[in-house]
């Protein structure tokens, strides 16, 4: 029986008197690759940035790896984010870094020495080919190549869980499949995804978990499901 | 292994301060020079402060009140004076002059030219009570007792040359604290703004730092070593301008103060303190700038 890493009791979250999130029950498996869709302001992103504790909840309790994530305290929320990656449709690489620095920055936080950040860095850029590309600042880089470097930054520090926003909103759909096969590798080694998509050929192809948000409710949670939010 | 970690972090939050500064040069530029000219002033106060102190210590060194007693006074009124000034606690020597010795400093005085004292004898001088307070404030008070014996012909006190030097030393001690005041809070807000400034343009930055895991301690930390070292480099420079200023000067300067001791040439001990009250005093400037800066801008 898997183990649940992610689960959502009774969540609702309010931005002033907008309400994003309406009571949301979820609960995602270890290891699963879970997909959210649904139109733009449903409450997509505002679920994984409640993941990420980024927000807290208005109502309801979010249990992450069998915790409460309200009693993280400010001092221990790094550390909590370190079992988390992040990544972004718009990438949010640092433009005055190349793409080693701006990957070997995950493990800079950390406290990790330089040896072991060259090869480490190495190691992954290498299986994200993208090696050659190592000493280039994010604007010489193509959207396929910025987001891999994105990728690779997300999960060097081997998170548990990776929390995918959009990752293909700004790539070409051949780039995007790239993207998808390397989110669907870092599944198979055993870490979650999260992922939040308007694709709906990458979602329909791949037949994983979707959950369908609409007006901040869950409106559908099939186990190989397909792109739909009426 | 968590003590190696820490010693990493350490020298990458100082790796981040010199990349900081490497990539916004201008800025850097413009914060030290702000703390050099702040430095400077105070650095250049307190040499004027304490070259007036020497002053004072000088003048309060010497007799500074001389009362000339009367023909037919007895060294039972002298001592009687003596003891009654002992008692008001604000003496600090009292030297009697006898006729005869009066006579003597009269002749050593103009000895080059013994015409001057040939038509002279001992008795046609005063004898005399030369005092020296503990402060120059207390002169007016010692004055004031001294004119009333009745065994005092008159006393001698130089009252303009005494109200100069403590308006003096005062003017500078209030002006030289107000300008430096204010430039310690302009410095203060300088950096803060600069501070202030980079932490918005490294918004983005800081996010994916604190989403990859980064502490507070490891965001805040580079912004606040940066006003450190903005500070201290201003500090620095600013002793080492204020040095090339006195060795400079000094030539000047030494034959017109050479009655004073130990004031020129200003001592490698006391330059070698104003450099570490520089330091310090730099050190907390750059700490409170940035500092409040990360409060109010990083939360």
């Amino acid at each position: 029986m898997s183990q649940s890493i992610v689960k959502f009791e009774n969540i609702s979250k309010k931005y002033g008197s907008t309400l994003a999130i309406s009571d949301v029950n979820l609960e995602v498996e270890a290891g699963e690759f879970v997909f959210l869709v649904g139109p733009s302001g449903a409450g997509k992103s505002t679920l994984l940035r409640l993941v990420a504790k980024e927000y807290a909840p208005s109502s309801g309790k979010i249990l992450v790896f069998d915790k409460d994530i309200a009693d993280i305290k400010s001092g221990q929320l790094p550390f909590y984010r370190r079992k988390l990656g992040f990544v972004f449709q718009d990438f949010k690489l640092l433009d005055d870094r190349t793409v080693f620095e701006n990957v070997a920055i995950a493990l800079e936080v950390r406290g990790h020495s330089d040896v072991e950040i060259v090869k480490e860095v190495e190691k992954i850029l290498k299986l994200f080919e993208i090696w050659p590309k190592r000493n280039l600042f994010p604007n010489q880089l193509s959207g396929g190549e910025a987001q891999r470097t994105a990728i690779a930054r997300a999960i060097i520090g081997k998170p548990d869980i990776l929390l995918a926003d959009e990752p293909t909103g700004d790539l070409d759909p051949q780039t995007s499949w790239g993207v998808i096969q390397l989110l669907n590798e870092i599944n198979s080694w055993g870490t979650t995804v999260l992922m939040a998509t308007h694709n709906v050929e990458i979602v329909n192809t791949l037949k994983r978990r979707v959950i369908s948000v609409r007006d901040g409710k869950i409106i559908r949670d099939k186990k190989e499901g397909k792109y739909e939010i009426h | 292994m968590k003590q190696f970690n820490n010693l990493y972090i350490y020298m990458r939050v100082f790796n981040y301060v010199g990349k900081n500064i490497r990539r916004t040069p201008y800025q850097a530029l413009a914060a030290t020079m702000i703390m050099f000219l702040t430095f400077l002033t105070l650095l250049m106060f307190l040499l004027v402060a304490l070259g007036s102190q020497k002053i004072l210590q000088y003048f309060e060194s010497k007799p500074q009140v001389i009362a000339f007693f009367k023909d037919n006074t007895t060294q039972q009124d002298v001592d009687l004076i003596e003891n009654s000034l002992n008692q008001t606690g604000k003496v600090k020597s009292l030297r009697y002059i006898s006729k005869e010795e009066a006579f003597q400093i009269y002749k050593d005085l103009n000895s080059a030219q013994p015409e001057m004292y040939e038509v002279v004898t001992s008795n046609m001088l005063p004898s005399s009570l030369e005092v020296s307070t503990n402060t120059l404030t207390d002169l007016n008070y010692i004055n004031d007792v001294l004119s009333k014996e009745p065994a005092v012909r008159s006393v001698g006190f130089p009252k303009d040359v005494v109200q100069n030097v403590l308006e003096s030393t005062s003017l500078v001690r209030w002006v030289g604290g107000i300008i430096v005041g204010f430039l310690i809070v302009f410095s203060v807000l300088i950096i803060l703004m600069i501070i202030g400034f980079k932490i918005r343009i490294k918004r983005n930055e800081i996010e994916i730092m604190r989403l990859l895991g980064a502490s507070t301690w490891f965001v805040r930390a580079p912004f606040i070593w940066e006003g450190i070292t903005y500070a201290t480099v201003g500090a620095a420079t600013a002793w080492i301008g204020s040095y090339i200023v006195i060795w400079y000067f000094t030539p000047f300067l030494q034959p017109k103060l050479s009655e004073i001791p130990g004031i020129l040439p200003v001592s490698p001990l006391i330059m070698l303190q104003l450099l570490l009250v520089v330091l310090t005093s730099a050190m907390i400037i750059g700490f409170i700038g940035s500092f409040s800066a990360v409060r109010r801008y990083l939360k």
